[in-house]
């Protein structure tokens, strides 16, 4: 045979091979996490894991509540602060703004991006932090510890993910075709009225599709809320309590727990419980997205 | 004025005030990291490693982690960049035929893209545990690699799905074969695009702290073989902060400064290099 078509197969075979590998990485780390999330799943009851609020692993009671709750409170409290603020400035960007504004701030969206989430969690320390502790609780009158907590959290995990739902809430607003405006404007709506009944109707599922990857990216952060979360394994009652999500408890505790039995049995299934809740928000969200991108939608 | 052009200037008016918030809230970071940490670096914190009791408050710096985290970041960006080159260019039509393997593929990568770093590290942790290995620099490098895999994949389908059929047509009209018409034409014309995302999966992989917490392990040398564990820049900015002690958390604010310097240096690289590459591209 040859020799350049060999080579031309061959490379071919490999190629083949590592995208089966990226293929099967996912599954390969949902399974591993099942295998060893499973002896606690056979001894303890689903139910008690998902709903008891009692947790003292040397007791061997394991109720994962209050980290559930501490995440959900954070990673809710950041979506609501960030969705508003990253549509409008979507919006803006790719609406109203002119070719170059757009250049000069999409290298900086971008940076946004590639900071480091210690890096956040360190400005949270430093700049937050303080601001709820000094400010912001004194003025409202509320009791924090020493400014850690949700508020903290919520507002350092908002920017980080301003990023991701403003670029793809760009791209679905990019995919809006442009007679569609044009006829709204045709008939003599206003720009900001084109957008709220053409622009906006037609890219709502795309707009949902960023939230939730929005959503999904600030449940599994781990650094920077550990940073700046207090770390309570408590179920909060309010935006000034201190938390402890899913992703700060297996930072914290893995590792060192090897010597109390089904310990590590339990972490590994917050680590499965993490990672389920984004693969079914990633699936939802890319479902739409790519139904967008075939113009179903 | 009619109430639809009230409306119009509010709703203008919020949206500039958001763009300001975001565009703030980065200057904002990169200020207050500067403006705590600068005063604080040191030449002795580039140059020297960490000595006995550094925690507490001894002397040396922070070179151990600095080229900890070169090595992880370096080994695994090499590592991911080719498996990533092999999944992006077999995603193309020629190869993968545009099937469902492909389209699979694409899912696959989103879901991992999403996937938190902290499931990659206790899954890591874990697979070193059933191995009966201890943390080490390999260990860490082939955390990042898995890490970085769908950042970068990613990034370069976009560019190669961006070559202009023509192009690859004239060259397989003159008799190239796939592999041929990839390396030479395909290859040359993503080229700005490709080395944009090794770039950002390169950053992504220094300054991610969870994924190399218990795979990498720390420690206060210079690894001198890949078994070894590692230091690395963002559990060092960690562990200090970590600390009672006040003047150990202010080398933590100067090494955040040094991981911050060298992500804006990436970032501007990757802006100067696609403009340098951009000129040779046909259009």
């Amino acid at each position: 045979m040859n020799l350049r078509i060999l080579k031309d197969k061959i490379s071919s075979r490999l190629m083949l091979a590592a995208t089966v590998f990226a293929c099967l990485l996912f599954f390969l780390i949902l399974i591993g996490l099942y295998i060893r999330a499973s002896p606690i799943l056979s001894t303890v009851p689903i139910t008690e894991l998902l709903f008891s609020e009692e947790w003292s692993p040397n007791a061997g009671k394991f109720g994962f509540l209050p980290f559930i709750m501490g995440t959900l409170w954070v990673t809710v409290l950041a979506t609501i602060i960030a969705v508003p603020i990253s549509l409008l400035s979507s919006i803006y960007l790719s609406e109203y703004a002119g070719v170059h504004l757009r250049e000069a701030v999409k290298p900086l969206i971008d940076l946004l991006a590639g900071i480091p989430s210690v890096v956040y969690g360190l400005w949270g320390v430093l700049a937050v932090v303080p601001f709820i502790k000094n400010t912001l609780a004194p003025a409202l009158g509320a009791e924090t510890i020493g400014g850690y907590g949700i508020l903290a959290g919520g507002i350092v995990l908002s920017i980080m993910v301003f990023p991701i739902i403003i670029s793809v809430t760009g791209e679905v607003l990019r995919s809006v075709s442009h007679d569609l405006r044009e006829v709204s404007l045709s008939l003599g709506a206003t720009k900001w009225q084109t957008i709220k009944h053409v622009v906006l109707r037609k890219a709502r599922p795309g707009i949902f599709a960023a939230i939730v990857l929005g959503f999904s990216r600030a449940f599994g952060e781990t650094m920077a809320v550990l940073m700046v979360v207090g770390n309570v394994p408590k179920v909060p009652s309010s935006v000034f309590d201190p938390a402890y999500p899913l992703p700060a408890l297996i930072a914290n505790t893995f590792g060192e727990m090897m010597s109390i039995p089904l310990y590590d049995s339990a972490i590994l299934l917050a680590a499965l419980m993490l990672l389920t809740v984004v693969l079914v928000f990633n699936i939802i969200a890319r479902m739409v997205l790519i139904k967008i991108e075939r113009g179903v939608i | 004025m009619e109430f639809r052009r009230i409306e119009e200037a509010v709703f203008k008016v919020l949206m500039i005030f958001s763009l300001l918030i975001v565009v703030g809230s980065l200057l904002a970071v990169i200020g207050i990291i500067l403006w705590k940490g600068l005063p604080v670096l040191s030449i002795d914190m580039l140059t020297k490693t960490a000595e006995g009791g550094y925690y507490f408050g001894k002397g040396g710096g922070i070179l151990n982690a600095i080229i900890g985290s070169l090595y992880l970041a370096l080994g695994g960006t090499i590592l991911a960049f080719f498996l990533s080159i092999g999944i992006a260019f077999y995603l193309q039509k020629e190869y993968s035929g545009g099937t469902r393997l492909s389209n699979l593929t694409r899912l696959c990568l989103d879901i991992l893209w999403g996937t938190p770093s902290i499931v990659y590290g206790a899954f890591g942790f874990t697979v070193l545990m059933y191995f009966q290995m201890r943390a080490s620099l390999i260990a860490g490098i082939i955390v990042l690699a898995l890490l970085e895999l769908p950042i970068m994949t990613r990034a370069m389908e976009e560019v190669i799905k961006t070559v202009p059929l023509e192009l690859k047509e004239v060259s397989y009209s003159l008799g190239a074969t796939r592999l041929e018409t990839t390396l030479r034409v395909v290859s040359k014309q993503a080229l700005p695009g490709l080395m944009t995302g090794v770039l950002i999966a390169f950053g992504r992989g220094i300054g991610d702290a969870a994924s190399i917490l218990f795979t990498a392990g720390y420690t206060d040398r210079i690894p001198t073989s890949l078994f070894d564990a590692t230091a690395s820049l963002p559990l060092a900015i960690f562990f200090q902060l970590g600390t009672p002690f006040p003047a150990v958390q202010q080398k933590a604010y100067a090494s955040a400064v040094i991981l911050l310097v060298i992500i804006l240096a990436i970032s501007i690289t990757t802006r100067l290099l696609s403009r340098k590459y951009t000129k040779y591209i046909i259009k």
